[in-house]
């Protein structure tokens, strides 16, 4: 997608903001021109920063460990049609169950911290990795394995030569499809016993200060980490599987 | 070079593809095996990668009793094998790095390997050059079969099989690609093995041809084809009468 389009986009979508705030012209939907300016202070007098690393570090942590977790074991599956023939079914269950139910029972096991919020997301990246990885690596091509060992690798060799690059692109499309998810997650996780994070910040201005301008400031805050997020993913993407898009 | 002494290998017991099958191939020979599909060829040919081991007898190669993939044989398969994410040039370096990783121990590469990843001689020497930041979804067949050449014999390999290397190729592509296999085998000196079920291919590329037939397979029938490398020998009448030969010997078999 071209720079200038999105730019563009990004354009229509304030002045349709604009427009609609400016027809309803009510205290519950502010023009984007004051919530910049709320947005602008916040950040200054540092009441913001604070809660936007909370979460970009809920969701940094997440991610990390669901890689390092998922993409090792996905690999393993993908290899090992006895192993995967064992555990498919219990992975074809758990897949598909939205991990946000569990926010209330993984709050009342872990406690109120950082690590209940961590798990969560954790839950929903892990499977997503996980099957991606597993089926990319049960993908490879009997003879392409065949022709790397007649090179002399062995199983080190494999691994880095062929299972890891070729997991990569399963790991990053794994991430850009599920950190929609995990964002949405993250604040649904953030409204149950904290005082930091975006989404907290946003319940608590909407809710209880009924501060809207503030509000809406967490909400772009908040979207500016998804869309944070997604970029940086999406370049990777094309950084690491430029063969993908080049073909 | 290559000894096979009465192997016998078959995937589900009670099958077998080889019984007591003894063969043998000379240094610097160029040996096309030639048959119907199913009849086995693949098999001996990962049979002498080292990629599957015969239930009984013994296969050596140079002298050393074969029990895994040998560092200097090459091996080059029909869909040939590159990494889709890597490029022309990274996919002939692929041996090397395998090299450098474990270093030369004598296992996974000679004793004597020096690390490094020069390829350019290779990529120029097969006209790589032009493609060589490209990757192998952006090539023609033949560039890519010319890769996975080129990777294999960047790893300076004594010992070349090939599975039907050209099968998926146009005609002038495939002639060309032939006359480079045979070029490439007299330059480096190499004991050439390439498993065919083409007639006019087994004709053109194998001083020697060993014929497989129905399973098991139990001697090694080998017919000789001196006049290979004479110029001009796709024209002559020797080229034909033996393609002829052959034709009848399948067809009996």
């Amino acid at each position: 997608m071209n720079r200038r389009h999105l730019f563009l986009a990004g354009l229509a979508l304030l002045a349709l903001w604009q427009g609609v705030a400016m027809l309803v012209h009510q205290p519950i939907l502010p023009p984007p021109t004051e919530v910049g300016a709320v947005l602008w202070q916040e950040v200054r007098n540092g009441s913001l920063g604070g809660h936007f690393l909370a979460s970009l570090w809920r969701v940094v942590a997440s991610t990390l460990l669901a890689i390092l977790t998922a993409a090792p074991v996905g690999l393993i599956l993908g290899q090992s049609r006895r192993l995967n023939a064992f555990f498919a079914p219990v992975i074809y269950l758990l897949y598909p169950i939205p991990k946000v139910v569990f926010v209330p029972v993984v709050l009342l096991f872990l406690g109120i911290g950082d690590l209940s919020k961590i798990v969560v997301i954790y839950l929903i990246l892990f499977f997503q990795v996980l099957v991606l990885v597993r089926d990319q690596a049960a993908g490879l091509r009997p003879e392409l394995i065949l022709s790397v060992r007649s090179l002399g690798a062995g199983r080190l060799a494999l691994f880095r030569f062929v299972y890891l690059p070729a997991s990569l692109p399963a790991i990053l499309t794994a991430l850009r499809q599920s950190i929609g998810t995990a964002v949405a997650v993250l604040y649904v996780a953030e409204l149950f016993a904290t005082q930091k994070g975006l989404g907290y910040y946003i319940y608590l201005n909407g809710s209880a200060l009924l501060n809207y301008p503030a509000m809406y400031a967490g909400v772009v805050a908040m979207s500016v980490l998804g869309l944070g997020l997604y970029f940086l993913v999406d370049g990777l993407e094309k950084r690491w599987c430029r063969w993908q898009t080049a073909a | 070079m290559i000894e096979v002494e009465s192997i016998t290998f078959g995937y589900t017991p009670g099958a077998p593809i080889f019984e007591d099958f003894t063969w043998r191939a000379g240094r610097n020979e160029s040996w096309v095996i030639l048959g119907a599909s199913g009849c086995g060829k693949s098999t001996l040919l990962s049979l002498l990668a080292g990629l599957l081991r015969p239930q009984r007898g013994v296969i050596r190669i140079d002298g050393q009793a074969l029990t895994r993939p040998r560092p200097q044989t090459g091996l080059i398969i029909q869909d040939y094998g590159l990494l889709p994410w890597a490029t022309v040039r990274e996919n002939v370096r692929l041996g090397l790095r395998i090299r450098n990783f474990y270093g030369a121990d004598g296992i996974h590469a000679p004793r004597d390997y020096r690390p490094t990843l020069d390829v350019e001689p290779w990529l120029e020497r097969l006209g790589l050059l032009p493609v060589a930041e490209h990757y192998p979804g952006q090539i023609s067949g033949g560039q890519r079969q010319r890769t996975a050449i080129a990777r294999t014999l960047v790893l300076n390999p004594d010992v070349l099989l090939m599975d039907e290397p050209f099968a998926s190729l146009d005609a002038p592509t495939r002639e060309n690609l032939q006359r480079l296999v045979l070029d490439l085998w007299q330059e480096r000196g190499l004991t050439l093995v390439l498993v065919t079920h083409s007639i006019e291919e087994a004709a053109l590329i194998g001083q020697k041809i060993l014929l497989l037939g129905e399973m098991p397979n139990r001697i090694a029938r080998v017919i000789e084809n001196p006049g290979v490398l004479q110029p001009d020998y796709r024209d002559s009448s020797a080229y034909h009468d033996l393609c002829r030969q052959l034709r009848t010997l399948l067809e009996e078999a």
